[in-house]
Parts: C-alpha cells; structure tokens; sequence
C-alpha cells in the first residue's frame, strides 16, 4: 500500500500531474474575487472565509478526475485490483494520495492567500485548521464520485454534477467555523460536525468506493 | 402468491395491463376535482388572500418529490440486495418524474413567495434542501444515461442513491443550523394538519391523493417502458452475434 | 364563473398555468416515449421472429 502511495505521490509530482495545477487555480479565484467585487476591505473581509473555502473546494474538484482515469486506462487498475490488497484500502489509499497533493498544500497556502483577501487576522488559525479538517472528506467523496464514473469517457463534467452536492454539508460546516469565529460565536458545534463528517467518510466512503470500482471493472 | 412475483418482467407487464387504466382514471378524477374544488371553490386566507389557494399544488409536489426519493432508495436497496431488474427500473423511471415535482414545488414556492415574504427566493433550509433534491435528481439520471451497460448503471446509480441519502439528511442538518430561524414568520404553519381549516383540508387531501396516483401511473408507465427497452437491446444484442 | 381573486390573482393563476403545463409535459413525454419504445420493441421481436 504505501508503494501505491509513493508511486501515485511520484505521478502527481512529476509534471504533467496535477500537483501544482489546483494551487494555481486556487490562487486564481483568490485574485480575481476582488476584481469581481471590488477592492474595498469592508466587501472583501466579511467574505474571505467563504470566498477562500469556495476556492479550496473547487480546486479539489479539478483534480479529482485524475484520481483513477490514468489508472484505468492504461489498465494498472485491473492490476491493482488484483492484487492482494482489499479494494477498500487501494481507495483509501488513492485518497490520501489525493489529499496529499492537493488538500494539504490548499491548507497550507490558505492563510497566505488570505492576506490577498484581507482576511481578519482573528480567523487565521480558524481558516487552516477548518481545512486541514475539512479537506480529507472533501478528497474521500471526491474518490467516491471518481469511482462511479471511472469507466465513463470525459466524465470529468458529470463528476462535478455528481460530487458538488455531496461537498455541500462540508463546505457549510467549514465556511460557518470561519464566519462564527469572526463574528465571536461558538465555533464548536460547527468544528465537531466538520470533523463528524470527515471520520464518518473516512470510515464509510471507501466501501461504497470500492463496490463502484468493482462494478465499473466489471 | 408474493410480492416477489412481481419482479418477472412479464408477470409485471401483464398485471399493470390490467391495473393501469384504474389508476389513470383515478388521478385525472383525483387532481380534476380536487383542482378544481381547491381554486373555484374556497375561501380565501384572511391573512394570505387567494395565494392559500397555491397550496393544492404546492404541498402535494413537494411530497411527492420527497417521496418518489424514498421509492428510489427502497427501490435501489432491492436491487442491490435481490437483483430484481424490475425494481432497478422503476427506481429509473422514478427520477424523471421526482424531478417534475421538485420543479413545480420550487416553482409554486417561489411565485407564492414573491407577494408573501416580498421576495420569490430566501435562502430557507426547506427551500435550499429542494435545491439540493433537484440538483442531486440531475446527477442521477445523468449517470443513468453515461451508461451503457444496464447492470453496471443499475449497481452505480444504486449505490450514488444510497450515499446520497445520508448526504441529504447530512445536508438537511446542515441547512438548518446554517442558516435556521431567519424566515421563521413564514406562514408554512399551514402545512400542518391541525393548523389548517377542514375547507382547505379536504381539497387538498384530495389534491395529495391526485399526486400520489399520478406518480405511481407515471412510474408504472415509465417502468413498463423501461423492460421494453432493456429486452429491445438484449434482441438487438442478440442479432448482432449472429 | 371564475372566483375573485383579489390583488394576487396573477400569482394565483400562473402557479396553476405552471404546475399544470409541468404535469402535461411529463405526462405527454412519458406516452410519448413509451409509445416509441413500444413500437420500436415491436419491431425487433417482429424481425427476430422471422429469422427464426
């Protein structure tokens, strides 16, 4: 298993990947927010937080098409699913690669990129560490949308479709630690939930991940 | 005789042969009268006027969009545990038809809204959840349709149904304590069986019913059409091996 | 005939105008389909029938 990682990190890193490319397009919807609603810091601080979970969120959603199409067209899926490894770990696996390469950098460029949107500095810590809770289950159901379209062609559209409503509660959860904290309420209802939804789609997604990549091989 | 019997394709045909026209006589008498009795025949809210009178709609569809989800998940849960075609089938054929009814419950409710809350759209939980609902109705049938083969859709959309299902709770919480309390004063309360008056009651029990008959019609018929087509492409398969 | 609607008589109506043209569009696009469908279907067996 952790060859799968290695090997899946070492794709991704090596151009053509897309370790960089969500980043980028991270810091573009951060740059052209205040083009879009102007450069004021009493427009831009009050929506930092969202505007900065919206980016993170789509640009995990970019990169989610790569998770098993490489593998599946040049036929190492099949491989891997024949080796003696459960299917349910080789998900798991393929998202922890994921948010490796995206999640985790998103996380930690997030605050820098925050300054950009005149983000109160209260919210900082808040910001990251919503993300670093957040953005495992942003990977782990993206996995899951990957799995049911894997054999499908340029399914990269219809994965969106179907991945953007199950991101909704973590986008909602993530967005309300930020804006609570702001504001001074009681983030704790909110972080729990956060971190409910993560280890209940840690724990869960990779079965139903793994059943639709079964079928999808069939 | 068991419910299971029901599964064989044929046997399926042949009995809603007989069934159906019962139930499409029962719909157009359900949703005529009831239609009818609700917008010619009631007095208006004093509070409301004659938009009260949207309710024979609205109510019934946004059941029945919830509901035809329900039929959808048992639907897809009895093909996944008993691989009956028939029931992933009707689980296809259902989607189309739930997603008529979220369009008319969000479109009944927003033109109700409009004079009512002074705006068509607020971003309330029950609002913003039958968004979710026609949002999430697209991405089903969509991944119907990408593809091709009829067991591999059946076993993929199965399981985007039950995943989704805890999502739609999950997101159902998650509108609520969101954005919970904001448009409390709206007068929804009317949705409530004690809350409503027996000369709106009564219309709108028969306009519920109308609904319910009209989507178990509609799935029947769309479930026939679906074996028909499944066979089409097992002949057509057939023809090309030889 | 029609009842008074008071000042809300265009939200009134256009819910109904709407609700039903809904209903009739998927009443009439299942029909429609599953008379293609049925057709077609015929059609097949009809051909397969004939080649034995």
């Amino acid at each position: 298993m952790i060859a799968i990682l290695t090997r899946d990190l070492r794709l991704a890193i090596r151009s053509g990947g897309g370790f960089g490319l969500s980043l980028m397009f991270f810091l573009i919807v951060v740059v052209l927010t205040p083009f879009a609603v102007g450069p004021e810091p009493q427009i831009l601080s009050p929506i930092a937080g969202g505007i900065l979970w919206l980016g993170a969120m789509l640009a995990c959603l970019l990169s989610l098409d790569r998770i098993f199409a490489l593998d599946y067209e040049d036929g190492s899926l099949d491989l891997l699913a024949t080796a003696p490894i459960p299917m349910e770990g080789i998900v798991t696996v393929k998202a922890l690669a994921h948010w490796l390469t995206t999640g985790l950098p998103l996380t930690l460029a997030a605050p820098a990129f925050g300054l950009l949107l005149d983000l109160p500095f209260s919210a900082f810590g808040l910001l990251t560490l919503s993300l670093a809770l957040g953005t495992p289950a942003l990977s782990m159901i993206g996995t899951f949308g990957a799995a049911l379209t894997v054999g499908i062609k340029r399914g990269g559209l219809l994965l969106s479709l179907l991945v953007l409503p199950l991101y909704v509660p973590t986008l909602i959860f993530g967005a309300e630690v930020v804006r609570r904290g702001i504001e001074g309420l009681s983030i704790a209802p909110a972080l729990m939930m956060l971190a409910g939804i993560t280890a209940g789609s840690i724990a869960l997604i990779p079965f139903a991940a793994a059943a639709a990549i079964r079928v999808g091989l069939r | 005789m068991s419910l299971w019997e029901y599964a064989n394709p044929r046997k399926f045909i042949a009995t809603t042969d007989v069934v159906l026209p019962w139930f499409w006589a029962g719909t157009i008498a359900c949703l005529v009268v009831g239609l009818i009795w609700g917008f010619f025949f009631t007095p208006d809210d004093f509070r409301q006027g004659s938009t009260v009178k949207i309710i024979y709609l609205h109510v019934p569809s946004a059941l029945m969009a919830i509901n035809a989800w329900l039929m959808m998940l048992v639907a897809s849960l009895i093909w996944l545990i008993r691989r009956h075609h028939v029931s992933a089938l009707a689980a296809k054929a259902a989607a189309p038809v739930g997603i008529a009814m979220t369009l008319i419950a969000l479109l009944t409710g927003a033109i109700w809204g409009a004079p009512i809350w002074g705006k068509p759209w607020a971003w309330d939980p029950r609002l913003t959840s039958f968004l979710w609902l026609f949002l999430f109705y697209i991405g089903y049938i969509v991944l119907w349709q990408a593809l091709d083969d009829m067991d591999t859709a059946a076993d993929m959309t199965s399981i985007l149904c039950l995943v989704g299902s805890v999502f739609a709770l999950l997101s159902r919480y998650a509108f609520l304590f969101w954005n919970s309390g904001l448009h409390q004063e709206a007068s929804l309360s009317l949705d409530k069986e004690t809350n409503i008056a027996d000369v709106f009651y009564y219309p709108l029990l028969l306009c519920i019913a109308g609904f319910v008959l009209l989507f178990i019609t509609l799935v029947l018929v769309r479930t026939r059409m679906e074996i028909r087509a499944r066979r089409m492409k097992a002949l057509i398969a057939r023809e090309r091996m030889v | 005939m029609m009842p008074d609607l008071g000042r809300y008589a265009t939200e009134v109506i256009s819910a109904y105008v709407v609700s039903i043209v809904i209903i009739l569009a998927i009443v009439a696009l299942t029909l429609w389909q599953a008379r293609k469908t049925k057709a077609r279907l015929e059609e097949v067996e009809k051909r397969s029938v004939r080649r034995g």
